[in-house]
């Protein structure tokens, strides 16, 4: 006799899975095995926070390319001209508007800046479009052709901002507002890093609140994890990554002007130099992840600048030592994206 | 017959490559009597180390479908082994020989390490990781600057033989002075076409076409019994030796060597284009290739400047055709032979063949 009532498990018997944190504990590691390091407590509060500033501007550049990556297994070797392009772009506006960028208030320092990065995403945007039908869309899924292809762009790419904007150093000093430091104590920390972590910050939020709590976020972490599952579900996962492409671009737009602030020079190699960084970076994440991605900008900024003040003539190594040493712990990153 | 065997089987299969081909054989042999002046010679002899690096690249690339942004690290190498060697040790042959072995030895256990820890992993890490590893080289020769004399790079004094003051015949040969810069030249030309030979050689091999194999179908010709990860070693160790061996050419006609003429990462992409413009997969091409694009680098510049005062009138043409834009140009015929004709020159050139016959 069969029981009258089978047993159901219950739905909250069902297997979750736990978040997993631990790559979140290495920020507050590195950063705590820094303190004895760097001597005193005000020095490693400045470098601390160079270190975040600059893991923040990678961060907004990187963000976009490892979702393409992980999205259509494109991996764009030219992401640095869009990079290239907004911090030119920014010389520009940010040139025309002298009065405003030298004015003492913060209001109409913003006036002139907020143009200047509103300018470059849409201007990055926009070429991303002509970049992925042009360049990426015929050549999907042969990683050989993609690589070479997208180094090619990047070299048409640079040769064109040279044409326009000419191939030596542009300045680009920072509005007077934004120039100088703040005191904690004894430790000085500049106005423009405090700013950088904001805006980074907020980039990341809207883009976690997109991926986590809308519909299109949840179409694209589906597309990361199976893009072929989404696809017979009925989604057009290429128009997604279309969007995704062009978002990336634009964020790379604006993630160049925050650069060039920050190095308060601009020139046509810069986006070429950073791209080394920006592998690193998502190498580090697991490819196709954001929050990994965030975790290994923040670690390449912190560790570029210990490093940097430690051993000057290491720095470089130092993320490629710190890549060495993630992947030995995870081979395929903080973050492994399921199907690779 | 002899043609054949001395191109192990693998013939031009075009009527225009092989006129184009011997026309660029001819044209280094003649270039000293024909066009007299240094830069032709230069040029020149910046087309017979490129066609050894391009070729050894080609080995990578277009046989065995592996992407490299680390083939100028082993190129540099070479140079600095030279530089290095003849600079601590006096312009002597041993020095030379010393320089060559110690550099010949990194490469091989650089590539053998990159190779065995990498080349496992997908297409797309590879290149990234070999882009990390060269950059972080480049920096390391630039910091080591007690050895490697920094940014400013090395000058050294070759051997007698070699040097612009050794004179064989007080005579000049057909009004050419026949000085060691001639000697050297030749001996440039002889190990270019030795080693172009030798490459021919191993790509037509048994060896070569499992390469081959690979790059077609790596999951079969494991099936087939091939380890696929020893092979993509092996091919990246020999074409590491054969950029080496081009580094240590560049030295020795250069006498000199610096981070910008040997390891930076223009280079690599001016490589990555010969290789391509001129042809994947067909050591053919990357003579083409080099010989094209660095004729374009050197003498297009002078076309363009003509052109662009001819449109000095009409603001963006006018930029567009400036004479240091001549990258911008080959950029887009590269872009364009990627997806437009793959197999780049020669490859073209031997299908037209084909559909004449």
């Amino acid at each position: 006799m069969n029981p009258a009532t089978p047993s159901i498990p219950a739905l909250d018997a069902l297997p979750t899975v736990r978040p997993d944190r631990i790559p979140l504990l290495l920020l507050p590691v590195l950063a705590l095995v820094a303190i004895p390091l760097t001597g005193s407590f005000s020095t490693w509060v400045t470098l601390t926070f160079a270190g975040l500033a600059m893991g923040m501007i990678i961060f907004i550049i990187a963000s976009g390319l490892t979702l393409v990556f992980g999205l259509m297994d494109v991996l764009n070797f030219g992401h640095g001209v869009f990079i290239t392009l907004g911090a030119f772009l920014a010389t520009t506006v940010l040139g025309r508007m002298t009065g405003w960028t030298e004015s003492e208030s913060l209001a109409r320092n913003l006036l002139a800046v907020l143009p200047a990065m509103a300018a470059a995403m849409v201007v990055a945007g926009g070429v991303g479009l002509a970049f992925e039908r042009l360049i990426i869309r015929p050549v999907y899924g042969q990683p050989l052709k993609q690589i070479m292809i997208t180094m090619g762009g990047m070299i048409v790419g640079v040769e064109l901002i040279k044409v326009i904007w000419g191939a030596q150093a542009i300045p680009l000093p920072l509005p007077a507002a934004f120039r100088g430091s703040l005191l904690f104590g004894d430790a000085a920390v500049e106005k423009y890093r405090l700013i950088s972590v904001v805006v980074g910050l907020c980039v990341f939020a809207v883009m976690f609140w997109v991926l986590s709590r809308t519909k299109v976020g949840l179409l694209i972490r589906a597309g990361v994890q199976d893009r072929e599952m989404v696809e017979s579900l009925g989604y057009r996962i290429g128009r997604l990554f279309i969007g995704v492409f062009v978002a990336g671009s634009a964020l790379a737009g604006l993630g160049g002007v925050m650069w060039g602030l920050y190095q308060q020079t601009v020139t046509p190699e810069m986006g070429g130099q950073i791209n080394v960084l920006l592998f690193i970076v998502i190498i580090i994440g697991g490819m196709g992840s954001v929050g990994g991605c965030f975790i290994g900008s923040l670690l390449v900024g912190l560790m570029a600048n210990y490093v940097g003040f430690l051993a000057p003539k290491v720095a470089l190594f130092s993320n490629i030592l710190l890549m060495v040493i993630v992947l030995m712990w995870r081979p395929e990153g903080l973050y492994p994206m399921g199907k690779r | 017959m002899i043609s054949s065997r001395l191109l192990s089987g693998d013939l031009p299969r075009s009527r225009v490559l092989a006129v184009l081909l011997l026309a660029i054989l001819a044209g280094l042999l003649l270039t000293p009597f024909a066009f007299p002046g240094a830069k032709a010679l230069n040029v020149a002899a910046k087309i017979c180390v490129f066609i050894v690096l391009v070729s050894s690249f080609d080995l990578l690339l277009g046989y065995t479908g592996i992407v490299s942004f680390a083939h100028t690290m082993f190129f540099g190498i070479g140079a600095y082994g030279v530089a290095i060697a003849l600079n601590r040790m006096g312009p002597t042959w041993t020095g030379v020989a010393v320089g060559v072995a110690a550099a010949l030895l990194l490469s091989l256990v650089l590539s053998l390490l990159i190779g065995l820890f990498s080349l496992r992993v997908k297409a797309m890490f590879y290149a990234m990781i070999t882009l990390a590893v060269a950059t972080a080289f480049q920096t390391f020769a630039s910091q080591l600057s007690e050895f490697t004399g920094g940014e400013d790079g090395l000058t050294f004094k070759v051997p007698e033989l070699l040097s612009p003051g050794f004179s064989l015949s007080e005579q000049p040969f057909l009004g050419v002075s026949l000085d060691g810069r001639l000697i050297a030249f030749y001996l440039l030309v002889a190990v270019t076409l030795v080693l172009f030979l030798l490459m021919l050689r191993i790509v037509n091999s048994p060896f070569g076409r499992v390469l081959q194999a690979i790059r077609e179908n790596a999951f079969r010709a494991e099936a087939l019994g091939y380890r696929t990860v020893v092979y993509r070693t092996y091919s990246n160790v020999l074409s590491a030796g054969f950029a080496t061996l081009a580094g240590a050419l560049l030295a020795l006609w250069l006498r000199y060597n610096g981070p910008d003429t040997s390891l930076s990462f223009e280079i690599m992409i001016d490589i990555l284009l010969m290789v391509v413009i001129g042809g994947m997969g067909t050591l053919y091409g990357s003579v083409i290739g080099a010989t094209l694009f660095i004729l374009v680098q050197n003498y297009l510049q002078d076309l363009m400047k003509l052109a662009s005062e001819g449109m000095s009138k009409v603001p963006l043409v006018r930029d567009l055709l400036h004479p240091d834009r001549w990258l911008l140009w080959l950029g887009i015929l590269f872009v364009l032979s990627v997806y437009r004709f793959p197999t780049g020159i020669v490859g073209k050139l031997r299908v037209k063949a084909r559909a004449k016959a």
